[in-house]
């Protein structure tokens, strides 16, 4: 299946090569602002303000690292499953040229504080038609390419890239459509508990569609790929794969609890929530039951490292995930630092890990090389997975120190702390953050020099085999 | 079998999404902003609270600060009455948030006077020590009001001619503080809060000199940005010759008074210290 020559690979290429630079943009500006948080001095306004910057460090992880990833993968690995040349190669280039595009005037846009405020779609309207035009293009070509296809059984990573198409379009749409009042300033098309609703629908449901679909189609390719052992069950995927496309979009308003959007909508988020567990542990089974007799590959093979990692972190995250989404615990951690530990393992850990293990895998095999040093990726996994641990839990401990804090009461009913003074006691941890934050970030610089080292340099593979 | 057709697939894919979509999504608009659940007394902005608000989007101030009072104590008595849809129903976008960051502004308006929005926006820390927040003090630069009408219209909101005039020659800061003051200040629930009696108002520690070096850090740490680190004032008045009963410096302190602009620290001190707080203010006189 692995004869490159009739694939349009060069794109695919030139989507890695960006998505990694927008991850090191996302990755360095994380470090930026978790300082400016525990060093207010840092914040230099009006443009390099942690209000300004953490959108721009959002949206390069997500849209710049992730998609950026994700369009890359999905014509890799649509073109290996069709047995298929991609249905149009101009019109990817084009679609790389814009992506880039894209990204780069969200960041400066962003930067001047033409924002919608949304969270994720907080592009104006002239860039976000931009976004609509990119995915028109990304979306016709791969699914016009699975329509030729020459291979008439689409295995499982193909169906969570039609759904990622899809999903992504709806959401899209909905959530940006606005009032606009000149070229850099609109309004939202919604009011209120109204507008609230409406954008956590979107905002949950990123996260399923870019967060959890992608890696998923990612994830079950190059699993067997990287391991040479098969998924261990072919049923499992398609009950998961429906009932997570199904119950995800339910669970929106877990991020609205306690707030006037109705209770009902409220309740049913949260149940929903709950449920989800099940599909999501169904692909961490089916990860894990697929190791079964070649678990010695977690010392030998640091892809199936990434993976097995990634798709752990993936089942921690669907267990913290629905545990929040429930009324008490929510009214316990929302809004604290317990949050953005959440966030993280899923990015840092889950998402950020199976991209790692899908570029290892994929760039030897697109420059024909063999990867430049095993050792280097090996210091980069554990530095990776050390760095974000020590994030998560630091802000784990200080969710539930500041939640503690703000809900201790006096005997007289009044409450004890300040919310000045819950704060105070938040510095050492935001300085344990930033410490996590400095470890991934450097992992990330092995990352990045061991693949420029595979690209530039090193026997090519095939001279090296007939040799 | 489906895994065949990939049109039919997407469709189908596209079906399921669309279920829990419509249900929890686009069903809630006919519960959401109802006529039964507006409220008669919140007003829409005005053009230069609009223009603070613009200012508040811009700047991000939603990444650390949100807007929404759950019906929780914790809340409840920390930031006022809980939030009501009927109060967001002029708000587009909604700024709710995700993190509190900094602490929740839903009821901030009417808690400070002016002149502190103006003295905290310039230097955070002088007036909240060891707070993380930027300092904002670019916002003294003057308003762009270019847009101001285009604004009022879009979102179909009443405006006069004496409303735009009012925007002539002010700061963004002018427009962001306007924005602040108006914040959760549409329902009487200030006036209701402070109505509450507070128990029997005896001062435990009546002449009791012990609780002076507490009740001074007390005063540095809450009251001095405001008063004047030597009781002399500044935004609120000088207090080095207070000469008013125990019980009434309890309650102003304790409940605020919103006419005089002086926030309520009640939520934040609790009784036992606000009692040691009024201890300090009328013992220091004789020394």
């Amino acid at each position: 299946m692995d004869h490159q020559e009739g694939y349009a690979d060069d794109v695919v290429k030139g989507f890695l090569i960006s998505s990694m630079l927008w991850g090191f943009v996302a990755v360095l500006l994380g470090v930026v602002v978790s300082l400016q948080i525990a060093f207010p001095q840092l914040n230099l306004p009006p443009y390099f303000s942690y209000g300004r910057l953490r959108p721009i460090h959002t949206n390069a992880g997500i849209f710049g690292w992730g998609i950026g990833s994700f369009m890359a993968f999905f014509i890799y690995i649509t073109q290996r499953l069709t047995k298929t040349r991609l249905w149009s190669p101009g019109l990817a280039r084009v679609q790389l040229w814009l992506f880039n595009t894209v990204i780069a005037l969200a960041a400066v846009t962003l930067l001047l504080g033409m924002t919608r405020s949304k969270e994720y779609a907080e592009l104006e309207w002239p860039v976000a038609l931009l976004v609509v035009v990119l995915w028109v293009i990304f979306a016709v070509n791969i699914v016009m390419t699975i329509v030729k296809r020459r291979e008439e059984q689409m295995y499982i990573s193909l169906w969570y890239i039609l759904a990622t198409l899809v999903g992504v379009a709806v959401l899209y749409l909905v959530n940006n459509a606005g009032i606009p009042v000149s070229l850099t300033k609109s309004y939202s098309a919604y009011a209120g508990a109204n507008d609230a609703n409406v954008q956590w629908w979107y905002g949950h449901n990123a996260v399923a569609m870019v967060l959890t679909t992608p890696p998923l189609a990612i994830f079950y390719y190059f699993l067997p790929k990287s391991t040479g052992v098969p998924i261990y069950s072919h049923r499992m995927g398609v009950i998961a794969f429906w009932s997570l496309i199904f119950m995800y979009l339910w669970t929106g308003a877990h991020h609205l609890l306690w707030t006037p959007v109705p209770d009902w909508v409220q309740t049913l988020a949260m149940g929903f929530s709950v449920m989800l567990i099940a599909p999501s542990w169904a692909a961490v089974f089916n990860g894990y039951f697929s190791m079964n007799g070649q678990w010695h590959q977690m010392r030998e093979n640091y892809l199936a490292k990434f993976l097995i990692f990634g798709i752990t972190f993936y089942g921690l995250q669907t267990l913290q995930g629905p545990s929040q989404a429930v009324r008490t615990f929510s009214a316990f951690i929302h809004y604290t630092d317990w949050v953005p530990g959440h966030v993280h393992m899923g990015t840092l850990g889950w998402v950020s890990l199976v991209l790692f293990a899908g570029i290892y895998y994929t760039v030897p095999k697109l420059y024909n090389r063999e990867i430049y040093s095993v050792g280097l990726a090996n210091l980069h996994f554990w530095l990776a997975v050390i760095g974000q641990l020590i994030f998560s839990i630091s802000m784990w401990i200080a969710g539930v120190q500041q939640a503690t804090m703000l809900n201790a009461s006096n005997p007289d009913g009044s409450l004890h702390y300040s919310f000045m003074e819950t704060l105070i006691e938040l510095y050492p941890y935001w300085y344990a953050r930033a410490f996590g934050g400095v470890i991934y970030f450097v992992s990330l610089l092995f990352f990045l020099y061991n693949i420029a080292k595979t690209i530039t340099g090193g026997a090519p593979q095939a001279v090296a085999q007939k040799a | 079998m489906i895994e065949k057709k990939p049109i039919i697939f997407l469709l189908l894919a596209t079906a399921t999404i669309l279920v829990g979509t419509v249900i929890t999504m686009v069903a809630p608009f006919w519960w959401i902003n109802d006529p039964k659940l507006a409220i008669a007394s919140v007003k829409p902005y005005t053009p230069l609270q609009l223009e603070g608000r613009d200012i508040y989007i811009r700047e991000g101030c939603n990444n650390c600060h949100t807007q929404t009072v759950r019906p929780l104590l914790s809340d409840t008595e920390r930031y006022g009455e809980y939030s009501k849809s009927g109060e967001f129903a002029y708000d587009q976008p909604f700024l709710w948030g995700s993190r509190r960051t900094g602490p929740d502004l839903a009821r901030i308006g009417g808690k400070y006077p002016d002149a502190w929005h103006v003295k905290h926006m310039k230097d955070p820390q002088s007036m909240v020590p060891r707070s993380n927040m930027p300092s904002y003090e670019f916002l003294k630069q003057p308003l762009d009001t270019s847009l101001s009408e285009r604004k009022m219209q879009a979102l179909h909101f009443p405006y006069t001619r004496e409303d735009l005039m009012e925007l002539k020659g002010k700061s963004e800061l002018d427009a962001m503080v306007a924005y602040l003051q108006k914040l959760g200040n549409d329902i009487p629930w200030r006036k209701a809060a402070q109505a509450v009696v507070v128990g029997e108002l005896k001062n435990p520690f009546q002449d009791n000199m012990a609780v002076l070096p507490e009740g001074k850090a007390l005063y540095q740490q809450n009251c001095a940005q405001c008063h004047g680190k030597d009781l002399q004032g500044d935004v609120g008045p000088k207090l080095s010759d207070l000469d008013k009963p125990d019980a009434q410096v309890f309650t102003t302190i304790y409940s605020g008074s919103q006419a005089a602009g002086m926030p309520a620290f009640g939520d934040s001190l609790g009784k036992e210290r606000t009692w040691k707080l009024v201890t300090y203010l009328k013992l220091r006189q004789r020394h």
